[in-house]
């Protein structure tokens, strides 16, 4: 007969070892069940001496287990102590692998467990649910029965493992710690996505280790990798540091060699060590298959909660990163407060009780916070499908404000890409620049704002209080999982949006009757970067309408193709062939993934027959397009150099992410006099650390795209921020704030390599002493002796994400610019830039 | 169709040429002055006018070394180094005729007459500056192929080696030819040499010209040694990385030795325009 306990913990990082700790304290029958042989593998893996950071600072922990901000090895062995003394029962190198109810089957409750194949398809099997208590199977083949089961696991998930003969090898590792730990061997390293270069550039770092390093790569191309990883990976090869295999899988292994399938035949060769970095699985499979569902099939998405983390399979409760909370604090929080509900006690209060309080301190009445949650829920049409601990987790990062009647909510061309849900009340959209009392009205219940969120662009329009109202401000981090944990939410945000900008983009007097036609015909396409829509010469009369991204707009003359446009978010293409009914004139191609709506042409030629001022509007339009094209085709022909030069440039640019970009640094090397001054000031003016590189970064026809932030429309690092530090400020700049803990997912994230993860170096003598006497290191980023030299008197700084802020906060504007001796160094817009204005810059 | 950005100027047209028409209109009213006051006896620093452009004179001097201090204390406020610098040629360069007509064209060999040669050593350097400025930074830009000057090192480093291991099969002789590669190959040097980009004598260079005679002879008896042949691709490769580096470090010292000039020679001028000053004003 297996063991039974009253609760089972799979988990031991900060939420499951906070959950054993409370249940030990509390004297509950419990077992805490570790994959690994320690506690909190996640947290053990962290780099070497990494800050542990502990925030939010204002919530208030509420545990058995003491967390401080420190060391990862002082804050892990604090826990090791804190769950010796509570008496914790821990299963070491037990992983759970299933986990099914031994009771009665309940009625009605079937879980959908699709998985998916390599081959893109998917296999759906329906799973009935059984009441507990729960059987938990490990991998040893042991099992043991639990009345209540806490997932604390995490979202690591496991590392794809190697499947070919010998692969459970003694030599064959997933995770490499210190590259500076192996000497002499020949090792290879599998898989060519970051981890696995990075990995190998380690090991071949210093050649005095005596490393022979391959990198084998399944496929030919680095598709996965960054291409700064790729450049210097590239960089190794050449001065011979590295070997790289591609097009090529392993197919055997044994103790010190390995045969490898490359597309020649196979290879036998010494090896020491594999080093395999093939990805790794997210843990998601595992939760389904146990019955725990999650909201939807968003890559974001997390599985949907009762108010006690119960979730939808009865008896398991999922806290930790898992549910969505990744802080430490919040994990350790919710290991305390899930063991108190399962004990009995439904009437604690969330440890977050006194945040959301001070969120929600200055709206009208005494209210509390529950009643709040309930109203904002209720009120909203796309909250309406959200469970109260969803709503908590979401207010923690949106703002609910009161405003009067006439007071502004944003303006229009203010950067934002925040969501905004009327709680109650009107606004009123200024639909006019020119006239600011023209406006329709928006009422409660409905958002405002989503042009913002879905593109990433300024506010098209101003937006005013009719009436008194509430309005909720729904951070971008907030709105994509409310769409990945709503999908009905996200259907709304979807039909609106599209109704919303085909109003903005034919205004002509329409009203949303007349476009339910072409609404119906609409539907939402996401586009790979460089994949065409419309093609010159085809016969198509469908209108695409931008809603993130942007397009270039490319047409063949003369035998070459020249650039002609760039047409940015919220824009549309392909109107031409509805009006004048003829073929493609030009072809369109997405500058970067982004996402179009595609109109039947069919519907939208209705719509034009019943409306002939639209029509008039639009031929305008085309006019002035037509007018550009035959400019440019007239420039080919007198000066064609001049015109392929722009279209390089244009390509070029494209290719360095300005299609996704808001605002750009670059540097005409024509004037660049290579004196770094660009550097020193941002340095001088930022904590003393520079957030660009001048001279790295990729150069065509004598301007130069420095490693500096894009500030992309839709920001790569945003996406996985823990403790959602990165935003948007007022002038479009993408920050981070002091909140960050330094985990360096944004830099994993950022595809241009701009983000440095550093900690703020010692203050600086004032800068005259330097120039009379020649005190401390001048001006510029001080130097790693001085740093350490000075550093030594002060416990040193954590490290922390260190990007471009736009210089925000300083009235002069970026300090890069104003800094260069010789104007070389401009920031630009992307759409003002890619212009034809191009054409008149001198071609070198 | 004035964009921000693709319709950017360099310093020398910055705002349409604002500070050249400035440093034009400047100069003319110090002729005016000059043509239209009656000097007598004649004119020199003494008259009305003399003192009158001597201290825009003065004044100005004092204000374009300010540009040393505008460029390294970074504030918050909105200022452009790039106008600063567009203001700083084109006033300077009105210096001339201000200065010279202060002095009512007497010069002699005492410390009045040194404070204005001092000025003109200024001038004439920043003059080359501005010829440096515009036409150094394209060829810069162009030896670099998108490399940075550690990576070029870095290259050089890795280089080496490959050589190092690639010189362990080797016989005595051949080692010792490589390790001039290895040892006695510099980039940077004497400042002669950082400005030419030439080291004669560069071990690399002899090491790859005696590797390279050997494989012809090998050649030429039709049985090359394949790790010669590998090395002298190696050498070869080296060398080309060193001509880029020491190309790289050739322009970057042109566009910085004038400054080496202009800076020193402005404290020397300081110091002569203060003597100059306090020689007129006490002992006239
Ligand atoms: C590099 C980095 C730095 C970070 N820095 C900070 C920081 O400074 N401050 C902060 O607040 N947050 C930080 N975070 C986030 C934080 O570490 C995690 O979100 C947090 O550890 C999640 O806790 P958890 O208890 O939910 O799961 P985890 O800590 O991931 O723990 C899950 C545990 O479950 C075990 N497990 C998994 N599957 C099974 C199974 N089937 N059977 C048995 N056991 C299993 C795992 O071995 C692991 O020990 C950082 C994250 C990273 C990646
Ligand atoms: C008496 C007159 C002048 C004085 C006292 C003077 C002084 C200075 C000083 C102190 C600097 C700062 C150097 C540094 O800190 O790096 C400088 C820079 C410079 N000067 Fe002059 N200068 C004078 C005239 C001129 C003239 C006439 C020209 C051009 C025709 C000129 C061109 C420059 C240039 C191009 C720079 C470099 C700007 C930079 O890179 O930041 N100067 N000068
Ligand atoms: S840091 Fe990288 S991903 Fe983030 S906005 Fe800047 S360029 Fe884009
Ligand atoms: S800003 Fe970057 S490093 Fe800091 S917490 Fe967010 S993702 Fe992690």
């Amino acid at each position: 007969m297996a063991e039974h306990y009253r609760i089972a913990i799979i988990g031991s990082g900060p939420a499951g070892l906070s959950a054993a700790a409370h249940a030990a304290t509390l004297g509950l029958s419990h077992v805490l069940i570790e994959k690994t042989g320690h506690l909190s593998d996640t947290i053990s893996r962290y780099q070497k001496g990494k800050h542990v950071m502990a925030t939010p600072s204002q919530l208030v922990l509420r545990a058995d287990i003491a967390f401080e901000a420190g060391k990862r090895e002082a804050v892990l062995g604090a826990w090791e102590t804190a769950a010796a003394r509570a008496g914790v029962n821990v299963r070491y190198h037990a992983e759970v692998i299933a986990i099914m109810g031994t009771g009665e089957p309940i009625a009605g409750s079937l879980q959908q467990v699709v998985t998916r194949r390599r081959d893109g398809g998917s296999d759906r099997r329906e799973l009935q649910r059984c009441a507990p208590p729960y059987r938990l199977m490990l991998a040893n083949g042991d099992s043991l029965v639990a009345d209540a089961v806490i997932l604390a696991i995490g979202t690591q998930g496991n590392p794809n493992l190697m499947t070919c003969p010998g692969s459970d090898n003694a030599n064959v590792q997933y995770q490499l710690d210190d590259p500076a730990a192996y000497n002499d061997e020949h090792i290879f390293v599998i898989g060519g996505g970051d981890a696995g270069i990075e990995n190998a550039l380690g090991l071949a770092a210093d050649a005095a280790q005596r490393n022979v390093v391959t990198l084998v790569n399944r496929s030919a191309e680095f598709s996965t990798a960054k291409d700064a990883n790729v450049t210097a990976l590239m960089a190794a090869r050449d001065a011979g540091r590295i070997s790289i295999m591609t097009g090529t899988t392993t197919r055997s292994i044994g103790p010190g060699w390995l045969v490898l399938d490359t597309g020649e035949g196979e290879v036998r060769a010494r090896c020491d060590r594999i080093i395999a970095r093939m990805g790794s699985a997210p843990p998601r499979g595992f939760v389904e298959s146990c019955g725990v569902a999650f909201a939807s099939s968003d890559r974001l998405a997390f599985p949907p909660l009762s108010a006690v983390f119960e979730s939808t399979a009865p008896g398991i409760f999922v806290v930790g990163a898992l549910a969505g909370y990744p802080l430490i604090k919040h994990c350790i929080n919710q290991g305390y407060d899930v063991v108190e509900f399962i004990n009995g006690n439904r009437a604690l209060k969330p440890a977050d009780e006194p945040l959301l309080e001070a969120r929600l301190a200055g709206l009208p009445g005494r209210h509390g916070v529950d009643y709040w949650l309930e109203m904002l829920r209720s009120n909203i049409t796309i909250l309406n499908g959200m469970s109260p601990l969803q709503m908590r987790e979401f207010m923690l990062d949106s703002a609910v404000r009161s405003y009067r009647a006439g007071d502004v909510i944003f303006a229009r061309n203010a950067p934002g890409s925040s969501l905004f849900g009327i709680a109650s009340g009107e606004v009123l959209v200024e639909v006019d620049p020119a006239d600011t009392s023209i406006t329709v009205p928006i009422p409660a219940g409905s958002i405002v704002g989503e042009v913002g969120l879905i593109s990433g662009r300024p506010r098209g329009a101003t937006i005013r209080a009719g009436s008194d109202c509430i309005v909720v401000e729904i951070s971008r981090t907030a709105a994509l999982k409310l769409m990945s944990a709503v999908p009905a939410a996200a259907r709304e945000v979807a039909r609106i949006t599209t109704e919303r900008s085909l109003l903005q983009i034919f205004k002509s007097g329409l009203t949303p009757a007349d476009l339910t036609d072409v609404i119906a015909s609409a539907k939402v396409e996401t586009v790979r970067a460089g994949e065409t829509i419309i093609r010159e010469g085809e016969v198509g009369d469908d209108i695409f309408i931008i809603r993130s991204g942007s397009m270039v707009v490319e047409k063949a003359i003369g035998g070459k193709t020249i650039f002609l446009n760039y047409v940015p978010a919220g824009s549309h293409v392909g109107e031409m062939a509805v009006i004048d009914g003829g073929r493609r004139s030009a072809t369109v191609r997405a500058a970067v993934k982004s996402e179009v709506v595609r109109l039947e042409g069919e519907a939208f030629r209705a719509l034009l027959a019943n409306r002939p001022g639209l029509a008039t509007r639009l031929r305008e339009e085309m006019a002035s397009r037509t007018a550009l094209n035959r400019f440019i085709e007239s420039r080919k022909d007198s000066f064609g150099g001049v015109v392929e030069m722009y279209t390089g440039i244009a390509n070029f640019l494209v290719d360095n992410g300005i299609g996704e970009a808001t605002d750009v640094l670059l540097i005409d090397e024509k004037l660049c006099v290579g004196c770094d001054n660009c550097e020193k000031a941002c340095a001088d003016s930022h904590d003393g650390l520079s957030r660009l590189d001048r001279e790295a970064g990729r150069t065509y026809a004598h301007l130069h795209v420095p490693t500096s932030c894009r500030h992309c429309e839709h920001p790569h690092c945003m996406a996985d921020c823990p403790p959602n530090a990165i935003r948007r400020g007022p002038a479009g700049e993408v920050t981070i704030d002091d909140t960050c803990i330094g985990c360096g997912n944004c830099q994993r994230g950022c595809p241009y390599g701009v983000i440095r993860m550093d900690s703020v170096p010692p203050r600086k003598p004032w800068l005259i002493g330097w120039l009379l006497f020649g005190q401390g290191p001048g001006p510029g980023e001080p130097d790693s002796a001085w740093r350490y030299e000075h550093a030594r008197k002060r416990p040193e700084k954590p490290k922390k994400a260190i990007k471009c802020d736009m210089c925000a906060g300083q009235s002069g504007g970026p300090a890069c610019v104003r800094a260069c001796p010789t104007g070389a160094a401009i920031r630009v817009l992307p759409e003002q830039f890619l212009s034809v204005a191009l054409l008149d810059r001198d071609s070198g | 169709m004035a964009s921000r950005g693709s319709a950017h100027e360099g310093f020398l047209r910055h705002a349409n040429g604002r500070w050249c028409k400035v440093a034009i209109l400047v100069s003319g009213l110090a002729i005016a002055v000059y043509a239209l006051t009656d000097a007598t006896p004649r004119p020199n620093g003494g008259t009305f006018a003399g003192y009158l452009l001597g201290s825009l004179a003065a004044l100005l001097v004092l204000w374009l070394t300010m540009l040393g201090l505008r460029k390294r204390i970074i504030t918050r406020g909105p200022y452009s180094l790039k106008a600063w610098t567009s203001a700083h040629v084109w006033l300077g360069l009105s210096l001339i005729v201000i200065a010279t007509l202060h002095t009512g064209f007497q010069i002699g060999w005492n410390v009045h007459g040194l404070a204005y040669a001092l000025m003109m050593v200024v001038i004439l350097s920043g003059l080359y500056g501005v010829y440096a400025y515009a036409n150094l930074p394209a060829q810069l830009g162009a030896n670099r192929h998108e490399a940075t000057q550690p990576q070029m090192l870095e290259a050089i480093r890795a280089l080496d080696r490959q050589l190092d291991t690639a010189a362990q099969p080797l016989g005595h002789e051949d080692a010792a030819t490589v390790r001039l590669s290895l040892e006695q190959c510099r980039v940077g040097g004497s400042l002669r040499q950082r400005l030419t980009g030439r080291q004669p004598g560069c071990g690399n260079r002899r090491a790859r010209d005696a590797i390279a005679a050997r494989v012809d002879v090998q050649r030429r008896q039709g049985k090359p040694d394949p790790a010669l042949t590998q090395l002298l691709f190696l050498l070869e490769r080296k060398d080309a990385a060193l001509e880029q580096v020491r190309r790289h470090i050739a322009i970057k010292t042109r566009l910085e030795l004038w400054l080496h000039i202009h800076v020193p020679a402005t404290f020397a001028l300081l110091a002569a325009l203060t003597a100059h000053v306090l020689s007129v004003f006490l002992y006239w």
